[in-house]
């Protein structure tokens, strides 16, 4: 079988899943924002594909976008971990239930 | 008859999910350096994919910002912290019980609506070549200021990481 | 009638309309307006006060000039136009209204001006002068008002304001307890007053007292089985206001209000309002009584009747308390009282003869003669520093000539001695008894001679003799602001029956008045109004005088022997004493007068207790079906429901996550499907 655009977008949908099963079943810190960061290349990969099967370049654009803000966003995500691990001695989710009242 | 490329497909889409799952749910090491650099080589088979959708720019960008200086940044922050937490901690088995139906069900349910999906694509047009040199030309056409502004974020980004990391906030 | 004819009414109607609406007006707008003025600006915010109600006062006359045969309606616009019911706020200005309008902007102008020499002193001197021009604007809105419902807010509104007068030294709890005795007492009453309202507008369909008045004439048995019911409830607003037993308790308290307070209450306002109204609605009376099935037995017992009844057993109970009190105004308070039951009694008996002509002149001349004694009693206590006890005065006539004297000629209007105007007003209501009900008749006449009997003892302990008590030796003549109202009141005070004035009423209330000899025909023959008044002056003043001789003479001459009678006990008793006799003749019947009945006794010993249980009942009620079940219940469940969404906001990122991943696969299941 030829291979399409929905073979791309089910990578895409799987690689998607594994990244939001690693935000709610790990708990460091850490390894949930590597896997906020696996999501977001699924849904790069979807809008590569995209691009590729709709004859348009203005996907890769955005990709190319979100790869950039990507980058400032782990930089400051990290800093913020590392702020909060000096405050609070941890980086384990479960010990950062401040919201609850 | 499969192509080549398609089993180039087939191979890279293995390996990026293979790697993906080790890097979330390795069953053999929890550490997270172990779900870094599994994350990168994840990111390199994913480039081969893009390679395969004739997206090289992104491809080379992906394997020099995200293996490249992303990683990097976050090996440095786990060498920072010293994080062995997490190892010496339990699973949540209901945690990760009840996550993974979650996360199964969504999955299914996406991926029974690709299977159903008849993309309708043009008949007779090719597929877009995504040359460096036409990127390129739409990048610094069309998408100017958001370009513009690209750059505004990352110094805004900039100046809050060090704002961040300065020992006293006041 | 021609267009143009008819064109000219219309402007001189509205003309009329403007200055209506000015005399009902401008004691508010001066009151309020004052309200602004620096509390320092006392002389600027009296003067302002007592402009708007001396403006007041001559629009008024010249409205009582101009108002003719037909009355004018003034509606300035509809309050509330619900289907069925459009309440218009309107003033209707006949001869009853506008005669009525100027009784009480001359006194309340009067009891102003003495005002400012009797507060001089008050630190609350501006407060006062507004609550009193609030106190007129209402009403004079009562007077004015062409509906019930007007009438009734009006009502309302000098309730209020009388709350405010009474406890105006709200410092002292005597006086505060009084303004809430005196608010109470009256919202029971006018608690009556609104169903009274409610069931005629329910079987009329209509408020404004000309189409009531219309339809009644029309079929004077409108109300059918609730005649006498809706009569006896409006009533009950009287009642109060006008403090007919059961609810005349809060008047004698009333005089804890300052006394011009008392005087304006007592005299041409408050208490006045309750027999205007009744004159008002007096269609309702002239009815046919007729109740509802379970009161068959009581036949054809009009509302008219037990209201004469009232009054009388009112008037009564009064003069015998006054028989018994110590205190200056609080003799006043309860002449006030017995002359009220008159008037009630009047009203009510007038049922029978078609017109309450006979109160309602009454209360004109009882405004003037009665504003004039407080006044006077006012000036007594200013002179001996707030001495009340008229066992502590004596001596007093020559250290304030002026006072004695208004007081004397006060107490002989009250009495009943011709040629003062009482005494013509009082014979119109014992003509009125003796023509319809002869046992009222007779208590009528023991009234008379109590009323004699303890004015003569007031003014012979307080103002005769020596002086029992250092503060009355000291006195002094009052200011001559203070001294001048005294002077004015007295005039109408003698003269006021003078004029042919029983007959205007008469023909102002729309009945066959029963007036007497020259003044009667002279009336007859010309239209009333301010001009014919002068003209017919001189054949009236003849008349007038003599009437009363003429036209009942057994009438006229019991009223002239309960006068002498009277006099001649209370001298007998009095004359040389110097302190009560009357206890130790009459033992406990005067303990028990003293004691005014112990009606306050009695209402704190039966009905307290009675209000108590219900109260608690009530609160039972409330606290554990209403706030128990309803409340709490309701706040339980949800607290319940909150509770166990809180188990859901554990604060856990993850849980968060999850959830929101399980969300999202449902929203997609949807809209994937």
């Amino acid at each position: 079988m030829e291979t399409g655009l929905p073979h791309y977008l089910i990578v895409s949908a799987l690689l998607f899943s594994l990244g939001l099963l690693g935000v709610i079943a790990r708990r460091s810190l850490l390894v949930m924002y590597m896997s906020l960061e696996l999501m977001l290349n699924a849904a790069n990969l979807a809008l590569v594909a995209f691009s590729r099967f709709n004859q348009n370049l203005n996907g890769q654009v955005m990709v190319f976008f979100i790869i950039t803000v990507a980058a400032a966003e782990v930089a400051v995500g990290l800093a913020l971990i590392v702020a909060l691990f000096r405050k609070r001695q941890t980086s384990h989710v479960e010990d950062l239930a401040s919201l609850k009242l | 008859m499969p192509q080549f490329t398609d089993l180039l497909f087939y191979a890279f889409a293995g390996l990026t999910l293979l790697f993906g799952f080790l890097c979330v749910a390795n069953p053999l090491s929890r550490n997270p350096v172990t779900s870094a650099m599994f994350l990168v080589l994840t990111i390199i088979s994913m480039a081969g994919l893009f390679v395969l959708l004739h997206a090289f720019f992104l491809a080379a960008v992906q394997i020099l910002v995200y293996a490249g200086a992303v990683m990097v940044l976050f090996l440095f922050v786990i060498m920072l912290l010293d994080l062995k937490e997490e190892d010496r901690r339990k699973l949540n088995k209901t945690a990760v019980g009840l996550g993974s139906l979650a996360v199964l069900g969504l999955a299914g349910v996406l991926v029974r609506a690709m299977l159903a999906a008849k993309p309708v694509i043009a008949a007779g047009s090719k597929p877009v070549e995504g040359s460096t040199k036409e990127l390129g030309r739409i990048l610094f056409e069309s998408y100017l200021l958001p370009f513009e502004i690209l750059s505004i974020l990352l110094l805004v980004a900039m100046v809050g990481v060090i704002l961040l990391s300065k020992k006293e906030l006041k | 009638m021609d267009a143009h004819a008819t064109q000219q009414v219309a402007e001189a109607g509205s003309k009329y309309q403007d200055l209506a609406w000015m005399v009902l007006a401008s004691p508010l707008i001066c009151g309020a307006g004052s309200w602004f003025l620096s509390r320092r600006l006392r002389g600027l915010t009296a003067g302002f006060n007592i402009a708007g109600v001396l403006l007041s006062l001559v629009l008024g006359v010249i409205l009582f000039g101009i108002s003719g045969d037909h009355p004018l309606a003034a509606t300035a616009f509809h309050w509330l136009p619900i289907p069925g019911l459009d309440l218009t706020i309107g003033l209707q200005i006949d001869r009853l209204s506008s005669l009525m309008a100027l009784v009480v902007t001359a006194v309340a102008s009067l009891v102003m001006i003495y005002s400012t020499g009797y507060m001089h002193d008050d630190r609350s001197y501006s407060r006062f002068f507004c609550t009193l021009s609030l106190f007129v604007f209402s009403m004079l809105g009562i007077v004015l008002a062409d509906n019930l419902m007007m009438i009734f807010v009006f009502w309302e509104l000098v309730g209020v304001s009388s709350y405010l007068l009474i406890g105006f030294w709200h410092e002292r709890p005597a006086a505060g307890d009084a303004a809430k005795k005196a608010f109470l007492s009256n919202r029971l009453g006018d608690f009556g007053f609104l169903l009274g309202i409610l069931i005629v507008w329910a079987a009329t369909g209509t408020l404004n007292l000309a189409e009531l008045s219309a339809k009644f004439g029309a079929n004077p048995s409108i109300l059918g089985s609730m005649a006498s019911i809706a009569g006896l409830l409006v009533f009950m607003g009287a009642m109060g206001k006008s403090a007919q037993f059961p609810l005349h308790v809060w008047l004698p308290d009333a005089m804890e209000g300052p006394t011009p307070v008392s005087a304006l209450i007592h005299a041409a306002t408050m208490v006045a309002a309750g027999v205007y109204m009744l004159c008002r609605v007096f269609f309702l009376y002239t009815a046919p009584g007729a109740w509802p099935a379970p009161l068959d037995f009581l036949g054809g017992l009009g509302a008219g009747t037990i209201i004469g009844y009232i009054g009388g057993f009112t008037a009564l109970l009064a003069a015998l308390i006054a028989v018994q009190q110590n205190d200056i105004k609080r003799i006043l308070a309860y002449s006030t009282l017995s002359q009220l039951g008159y008037m009630v009694m009047a009203v009510g008996l007038g049922a029978q003869l078609g017109t309450p002509a006979s109160g309602m002149y009454h209360l004109v001349t009882h405004a003037f003669f009665k504003a004039m004694l407080f006044l006077g009693a006012g000036s007594v206590i200013h002179a001996c520093h707030h001495e009340q006890d008229i066992w502590k005065m004596g001596g007093l006539w020559k250290k304030m000539p002026k006072t004695f004297w208004t007081f004397v000629i006060g107490t002989a209007a009250l009495a009943g001695l011709p040629p003062f105007s009482g005494f013509y007003s009082k014979d119109e209501v014992l003509v009125t008894a003796l023509e319809v009900n002869p046992v009222l008749f007779v208590i009528a006449v023991l009234v008379a001679i109590l009323t004699t009997f303890y004015m003569v003892r007031l003014v012979v302990v307080a103002f005769l003799g020596e002086a029992r008590s250092e503060s009355a030796s000291h006195a002094h003549e009052s200011p001559t602001v203070m001294t001048w109202p005294l002077l004015i009141l007295a005039v109408p005070s003698v003269a006021l029956a003078w004029l042919p004035l029983g007959e205007f009423i008469g023909s102002a209330l729309g009945g066959h008045g029963h007036g007497h000899g020259a003044a009667h025909t002279a009336v007859e023959k010309y239209p009333v109004g301010i001009l014919p008044l002068i003209e017919n002056l001189s054949n009236g003043v003849n008349g007038a005088l003599f009437g009363p001789f003429n036209h009942n003479a057994l009438a006229a001459m019991m009223g002239l022997f309960a006068v002498l009678i009277g006099s001649s006990l209370a001298w007998t008793c009095y004359g040389k004493a110097s302190s009560d006799p009357l206890p130790k003749t009459l033992g406990g019947w005067a303990r028990l007068l003293k004691g005014r009945f112990y009606f306050d006794e009695i209402y704190s010993g039966v009905f307290v207790p009675l209000h108590d249980f219900a109260g608690a009942v009530a609160d039972w009620i409330d606290r554990w079906i209403i706030a128990g079940l309803g409340i709490r219940g309701l706040h339980g469940s949800v607290e319940l429901v909150g509770r166990a969404l809180r188990l859901v906001q554990s604060g856990n990122l993850q849980t968060y996550t999850f959830l929101f991943a399980a969300g999202l696969a449902v929203v997609a299941w949807f809209t994937l499907r």
